[in-house]
């Protein structure tokens, strides 16, 4: 199952190389186009020449092959932006937005998980639960991350409006970042536990541990919540996509570095390589991170591995 | 309940998307000696950094953000039903192959994609750049790219279940022919699910239209957009901070609006 999931994961990423690598060759200024446009002594043969010299006039399938033979042994090559090799901006971004996503996933888990048994277990708070779910889906993320910015930043002055902290993990710096994204995905977590145990508390082994006398707590956490994490976990992987999106605009509100930062920034400075490696870095950690739910889906729940 | 609270919140959407010409007041004209005007009768809303009526340029976005989501939900759910349906009619390799190819869609993460897409420059398609309609086009065609998928698994899920029910095997057995069968049978027994996955993907492209105009890389300034508006607004949260609360209400009344019009139109 592993080793099938991971050779799914490895052609999914083959493909989007490759489908990235054509797209980004039509993001208007490339390299050439750049160095053309500084410099006024430089005519159109010299663009040839140096198209020749870099090896851009070749086929896009041969560029594609040694640029891909380049990164699977670890050639990531360099970053034109920030002028170093790619890799030493890459992997500082990734550990910072983990960091953020970790913080958020965790908090919303726990507060969606909470109010969603709240919601079944007690059903006269079940609309409002509802409500609330529907008005945080709906809410764009980057609007709350405005607002909570006019409210902690520049109202009462308590923390930074964005960035980072130059060493060290910058609590300060983290907590509206990590609020914004929680809270875009609390109303998720709190949907889909609702309706799983709602669906769980109908069971008849419900009623028989009931009847055996067990307390209404005990019923709601040892046997129904357990039977109700499993659909959760389903969400949890299905939306790992979605979690990533919103790391992306989350750090772009709050200026943020972070991979979503870094392929925006990169996108909009041509630089071409790193906007290619930290896309196919994020997709890789997606999908690594659905397996990982889905597998922890499979712990829980023996039947599905049958 | 759901369905009609929904409907009114869209309804008051589209009513002053309708009635934005009636304010007698030009979204574009900037008035520099009225900057930052606060609410008064003649600007509801008041001014932003450039004096412009912000009650104008909201109701402009929103035939802006509206039309984007429902022509980005038509042409997924066109998309996504002939996909559904196909692939649950044909089954075998064909099914796999589009299912698979669903599944790696919905694995990625979306957003990033979407903004090496907006990136792409639209003269290769052939569209014109810099202006508000060809705009529109580009954002409608890239998350169509994306909206197909959602709409493609509910509509395969119902599609085998109707393809399994008595009536159509008893069509099959009398007869008819696999595009009548299709046609008259299967598509008539999707249009709930369909809907609601319509519904539902009205919401999800103006979301998405908003996050990308906010980035820069959907509808650009000055053509107003609710998140055009909302990164201007970004800009100004120490001189202005309420010109940030209009555009995200909006979002927030569309999204959820679709989203308590697809639950109802579910529960029904």
């Amino acid at each position: 199952m592993i080793l099938g999931r991971l050779l799914q994961i490895a052609i999914v990423l083959g493909l989007l190389s490759f489908a990235s690598y054509a797209l980004i060759g039509l993001i208007p200024g490339d390299p050439i186009d750049l160095a053309i446009a500084g410099d006024p002594r430089l005519g159109p043969e010299d663009a040839a020449r140096m198209r020749a010299l870099h090896g851009l006039d070749r086929p896009l399938a041969a560029r594609y092959g040694t640029w891909a033979m380049g990164v699977l042994q670890g050639e990531f090559g360099y970053s034109r932006l920030f002028a170093v090799p790619a890799a030493s901006v890459l992997w500082p971004a990734l550990g910072s937005t983990l960091v953020l996503l970790g913080c958020a996933l965790g908090i919303a888990a726990a507060g969606g998980i909470a109010l969603g048994v709240l919601a079944a277990s007690r059903p006269r708070s079940g609309p409002w639960v509802d409500a609330v779910a529907v008005l945080g889906q709906a809410m764009p993320s980057f609007w709350l991350g405005i607002l909570l910015i006019i409210l902690f930043a520049v109202t009462l002055g308590w923390l930074p409006a964005g960035g980072s902290a130059d060493e060290g993990l910058g609590l300060r710096f983290l907590v509206l970042p990590v609020a914004t994204l929680a809270v875009a995905n609390i109303a998720a977590y709190a949907r889909h536990t609702a309706a799983a145990m709602r669906v769980a508390l109908a069971e008849p082994w419900v009623r028989t541990a009931r009847a055996k006398g067990a307390s209404g707590p005990r019923v709601l956490w040892r046997h129904v919540f357990p039977n109700a994490a499993v659909p959760v976990l389903t969400i949890a992987a299905l939306d790992a996509g979605s979690l990533v999106s919103g790391a992306v605009v989350t750090e772009t509100v709050f200026a943020r570095p972070g991979m979503g930062k870094l392929i925006y920034d990169s996108i909009m400075g041509n630089d071409y390589n790193l906007a290619l490696l930290a896309l196919l870095l994020v997709a890789l950690v997606t999908m690594l991170a659905t397996l990982a739910a889905d597998l922890a889906q499979r712990a829980l729940d023996p039947r599905l591995s049958a | 309940m759901r369905f009609r609270l929904g409907l009114t919140l869209l309804g008051l959407l589209v009513a002053g998307a309708i009635a934005a010409p009636l304010l007698g007041q030009d979204s574009g004209a900037p008035d520099l000696f009225n900057r930052y005007a606060a609410p008064s009768a003649e600007h509801w809303l008041g001014t932003d950094d450039l004096g412009r009526d912000l009650l104008t340029r909201l109701l402009e976005g929103a035939r802006v953000s509206l039309a984007v989501g429902v022509a980005t939900a038509l042409a997924a759910s066109i998309l996504g039903t002939a996909v559904g349906v196909v692939a649950a009619w044909r089954g075998g390799v064909v099914d796999a192959l589009l299912m698979r190819l669903a599944d790696g869609l919905l694995a990625l993460p979306a957003l990033p994609l979407l903004v090496v897409l907006a990136a792409v420059d639209p003269s290769v398609v052939g569209l014109p750049r810099g202006e508000a309609a060809s705009d529109m086009i580009r954002i409608v065609g890239i998350l169509t790219l994306f909206g197909w998928v959602g709409v493609a698994r509910l509509t395969r899920a119902a599609a085998l279940s109707v393809l399994a029910r008595d009536h159509v095997r008893a069509a099959r057995a009398l007869g008819v022919t696999e595009a009548r069968l299709l046609w008259r049978h299967v598509l008539p027994a999707l249009t709930v699910p369909v809907s609601v996955a319509t519904a539902l993907a009205v919401a999800g492209a103006i979301l998405a239209e908003s996050t990308l105009s906010f980035l820069g890389l959907g509808i650009a300034p000055p053509n107003p957009s609710w998140g055009n508006m909302l990164a201007n607004a970004q800009e100004l949260v120490f001189s202005a901070p309420m010109a940030a609360v209009w555009p995200g209400l909006a979002i927030l009344m569309a999204v959820a609006g679709c989203t308590l019009v697809a639950d109802g139109a579910r529960g029904r």
